[in-house]
């Protein structure tokens, strides 16, 4: 059975997406895609139990022997990125049903959880693969489904920023593609193992080089790196509150994993240490910080200044990626998982309040948070998370990025990270300061308290945020093991 | 729609070899050039020429939209149910030489039913997306 597990975490839910898709409707599909949830946590929980206690898993697909067949790799780095998304999903799930009754029409709902199972299944995928093909592979079932999953909003702005993020999300994999193809013309390989030990012998050639940068370009338009972020903002504000919640949560801490993975384990040391990507990286991430953020505080919205707030957030993992050194990927890991919890939980609190009053602009807030106190609870303590108070999980990350520039004496990057974390005050300031000291608006007096379906799953992740941000050995041990294994350099 | 004399007659003539040309296509995949994903192509081709010249009702009436969606679902299936049954059966997702008595019958059998299962979902697909476009105007 063992190695098993680390397979069906892709194929159960790649199955039940076609199932899902053709039951009659009602709340069967959505008890489906749930237990397949709580099924696919279970199995990233045991694998990551495994790995960290046996070492690393192989599976050959087909029974195919690597480098030729395609081979599902597992390492504490892809176990560890693989429990983020299904227990992120696991919590998701319980709080669709009623988000989605109120916001999908009834006959798309079956189709509606196909296509977030689908999603899940990419993304699960894309960590467990250590093949470089089909990582674009499961890239594009991921990507094609949330193109249908944004499209679906209620507003008829959804149809326009899902055609953007179809746009940018294709570049950005033709990119990927082209990339994997130069690669392949020099080494005759796709396995990513493989790969390593072949890369040093050609690397020197313009056509790997090129490659390189292809790749790089292809994933920083997938994790929305500053400049190339334009399709996020409104991919997430017009997106049905569920898949906001979990594309936020999950779907560009992938895309970040496929550049650590890529940059530290199949591309040599030595040469991204001379390539000037980053020095990119660091440049890009502290501009990401900085204009995201104050572009945060000027939107109106407050599911787009939390998109912002996610390009900001990103801006933080690439600068602890820019470092290129043990603690800045570890501190890049941690972010990675105290990032989906705190926007997890900052979204579902927004999508209870969407569910309560239809709307979520900062005129239609006002004072609602007298009315929802538990809601406006959890915003305020992921806010708190986001900022980085001590006692947050947000603390955690901002604590591990600030040691990492520390020791390169990088203090621009120092200043840069406690900056963001002022103007994130400023932002996160301004949506309490309409939640709770605004008069409240006439048609948000009749707003009550959200529905416990909705409150619980958002409480699950505000208690993870405390919970992560006070007991830090799940987090920090796995990422010092997962950067261990990546073998990252310090220069 | 006004009746055409010759694109019914040509049409009446021509489906019927496409789609056995898709079936030649989707069984000489696995010795020749072909598989699933052409065949599909080319058996959809067949029933929206049908639709085309006999009109879109008369093409829903021969494959409603309720079963394209099932049999959409039915391919993908078939695909990962072979390699669940590999699985059953003890050896890697996927691996067909456990299906047969000796491995070459079973990799041939094995990539017979998912090409089948390919073949099945893209005619499907191909369809549900024509219908959709064609249908657009109607409501």
């Amino acid at each position: 059975m063992g190695n098993n597990i680390s397979l069906l975490l892709v194929v159960v839910p790649l199955i039940a997406a076609p199932v899902v898709a053709v039951l009659p409707r009602g709340r069967l599909p959505w008890a489906v895609a749930l237990v397949v949830t709580f099924l696919c946590v279970l199995f990233a929980g045991m694998q990551l139990w495994g790995v960290l206690n046996g070492g690393m898993i192989s599976y050959e697909l087909g029974g195919w022997a690597p480098p030729w067949g395609i081979e599902y790799r597992i390492d504490a780095v892809n176990a560890f990125v693989a429990l983020i998304v299904a227990g992120i999903a696991a919590v998701t799930l319980p709080y669709a049903l009623l988000s989605v009754e109120k916001e999908i029409p009834e006959d798309q709902i079956p189709l509606f959880y196909s296509a977030l199972l689908l999603c899940l299944t990419g993304l699960l995928g894309i960590t467990q693969t250590g093949d470089i093909f089909n990582i674009f592979v499961f890239l594009e079932i991921s990507s094609l489904s949330s193109y249908a999953l944004i499209s679906l909003g209620r507003k008829r702005q959804a149809l326009t920023s899902a055609y953007q993020y179809l746009i940018m999300g294709t570049i950005g994999a033709t990119f990927f593609l082209i990339g994997v193809g130069l690669i392949y013309s020099q080494t005759g390989t796709l396995n990513m193992q493989d790969l390593t030990i072949r890369l040093p012998e050609v690397i020197h050639l313009k056509t790997v080089n090129t490659g390189f940068a292809f790749i790089m370009i292809g994933v920083a338009l997938k994790l929305a790196l500053f400049p190339l972020h334009l399709w996020l903002p409104n991919a997430y504000a017009y997106a049905p509150s569920v898949v906001t919640v979990f594309l936020a949560a999950t779907a560009t801490k992938v895309a970040v994993y496929v550049m650590l993975r890529l940059l530290f384990t199949v591309f040599p040391d030595s040469f991204v240490l001379a390539t000037h990507a980053k020095d990119l990286f660091i440049v890009a991430g502290i501009a990401g910080i900085i204009i995201a953020s104050i572009y945060a505080i000027y939107q109106r919205s407050v599911k787009r200044l939390l998109a912002y707030s996610s390009v900001a957030q990103i801006g933080y993992m690439v600068l602890g990626i820019g470092f290129a050194s043990a603690t800045g990927v570890t501190a890049a890991l941690i972010h990675l998982f105290n990032h989906a919890l705190m926007k997890g939980a900052l979204f579902m609190a927004v999508g209870a309040i969407i569910y309560r009053v239809g709307a979520c602009h900062m005129k239609d807030i006002h004072g609602l948070g007298r009315e929802m106190p538990w809601t406006f609870g959890a915003i305020i303590i992921g806010s708190m998370s986001l900022v980085g108070v001590p006692g947050t999980a947000g603390f955690i990350s901002k604590w591990y990025l600030v040691s990492a520039a520390l020791e390169q004496g990088a203090w621009i990057s120092v200043a840069v990270i406690l900056f963001g974390s002022l103007l994130a005050v400023v932002y996160v300031g301004k949506v309490v300061e309409a939640l709770y000291f605004k008069p409240v608006t006439e048609s948000g007096r009749s707003a009550t308290e959200a529905p416990l379906l909705l409150l619980a799953p958002t409480w699950v992740l505000v208690f993870a945020n405390i919970y992560f941000g006070l007991d830090t050995e799940l987090t920090v041990g796995v990422a010092e093991k997962a950067t261990a294994i990546l073998g990252v350099v310090n220069p | 729609m006004k009746p055409n004399l010759i694109l019914h007659v040509v049409s009446k003539f021509l489906i019927p070899l496409i789609i056995l040309f898709a079936l030649y296509v989707q069984f000489h995949g696995d010795f020749g050039p072909g598989g699933g994903f052409q065949a599909g192509v080319i058996f959809s081709a067949a029933l929206i020429l049908y639709a085309l010249v006999f009109g879109l009702d008369a093409a829903e009436k021969i494959i409603p939209s309720h079963l394209l969606r099932i049999l959409a679902s039915l391919g993908l299936l078939i695909y990962a149910g072979v390699g669940v049954v590999a699985l059953l059966l003890g050896a890697n997702y996927l691996d067909y030489t456990v299906l047969g008595s000796n491995q070459i019958a079973g990799q041939h059998l094995g990539i017979l039913l998912v090409e089948l299962g390919v073949g099945i979902t893209v005619a499907a697909v191909m369809l549900i997306i024509y219908f959709a476009f064609a249908g657009r105007g109607r409501e």
